[in-house]
């Protein structure tokens, strides 16, 4: 049986929108421990930066702020925890909906929540006007190792033998 | 980002050469209406071979220019996207308006 491996990590980084490549990227390098496909980092990449962005433009908008990532990591999964002392979301259900968005004149397709929603298998959003917003992302990453459950038989049979 | 106008085709293209997000998109989205508006091209035609990432800044930047591109007559289309882009792509419904066009050629060659 192996173990449960867990690990564990913080960023905190300025609400400056050239520090969303680095989120992501600093994400996606902690979560590669997981062995993680080319298509599930880039799903992760992808909502760890829809997540940073809305920090940056809804939370905090114009003024500066601190955004604060905490990743952890299980035996076949990743948490990503995205939150910020922003503005809030008055409506989290109405945030939510594709195409909303509450600021169109930005080019904002209104599509942020609905991608980290579909790219992660769960997302939770916590938010309280004027103190800030949490939104908690959970992806499963699948095990790439041949399972073959004869060969794992077999090669318990044999450590048996030897001791 | 590097652009190239064909005269004769009136065609634009756009290969984008960074990783798409809302930092990188603002400063693309004034450039590329810079262009279009000098060239007023039939065609715009975004070049993805190079695009590794795009997010939801991504299909606002996108659609932001199919509207620009409609308002002069135009069309815009896309080429070379890969499957990770081709996936949120498909998901927003973009493709319904914006469509790949080098897709049939790829098939055939991998028949």
């Amino acid at each position: 049986m192996k173990s449960v491996y867990d690990n564990e990590m913080k960023l905190e980084f300025l609400s400056k929108s050239n520090n969303e490549a680095f989120a992501r990227i600093s994400v996606a390098a902690f979560a590669s421990q997981l062995d993680p496909t080319i298509e599930e980092l880039a799903d992760i990449k992808t909502a760890v930066s829809e997540a940073v962005t809305n920090c940056i433009i809804h939370a905090y908008e114009d003024a500066e702020g601190i955004i604060q990532i905490k990743c952890k990591i299980f035996a076949t999964s990743i948490v990503i925890e995205i939150s910020d002392n922003g503005n809030g979301i008055e409506n989290v259900d109405i945030a939510k909906e594709p195409l909303f968005t509450s600021k169109p004149d930005l080019e904002r397709s209104g599509m942020g929540f609905t991608i980290m929603e579909s790219f992660m298998d769960e997302v939770k959003v916590e938010s309280i006007l004027g103190v800030g917003t949490k939104v908690t992302m959970k992806k499963f990453i699948k095990k790439k190792e041949p399972t073959e459950e004869e060969g794992e038989e077999g090669a318990k049979i044999f450590t048996s033998f030897r001791i | 980002m590097k652009t190239e106008y064909v005269k004769e085709d009136k065609l634009l293209v756009f290969e984008i050469t960074e990783e798409i997000d809302h930092h990188v998109a603002e400063n693309l989205r004034r450039k590329m209406d810079n262009e279009i508006q000098r060239y007023l091209p039939k065609t715009v035609l975004f070049n993805f071979n190079n695009v590794t990432f795009m997010d939801s800044a991504g299909i606002g930047m996108l659609i932001g220019r199919y509207k620009v591109a409609r308002m002069i007559g135009g069309k815009v289309e896309l080429t070379k996207v890969k499957p990770s882009i081709k996936k949120i792509l498909e998901m927003c419904g973009l493709l319904k308006i914006i469509p790949i066009v080098d897709e049939e050629e790829e098939n055939e060659k991998c028949v």
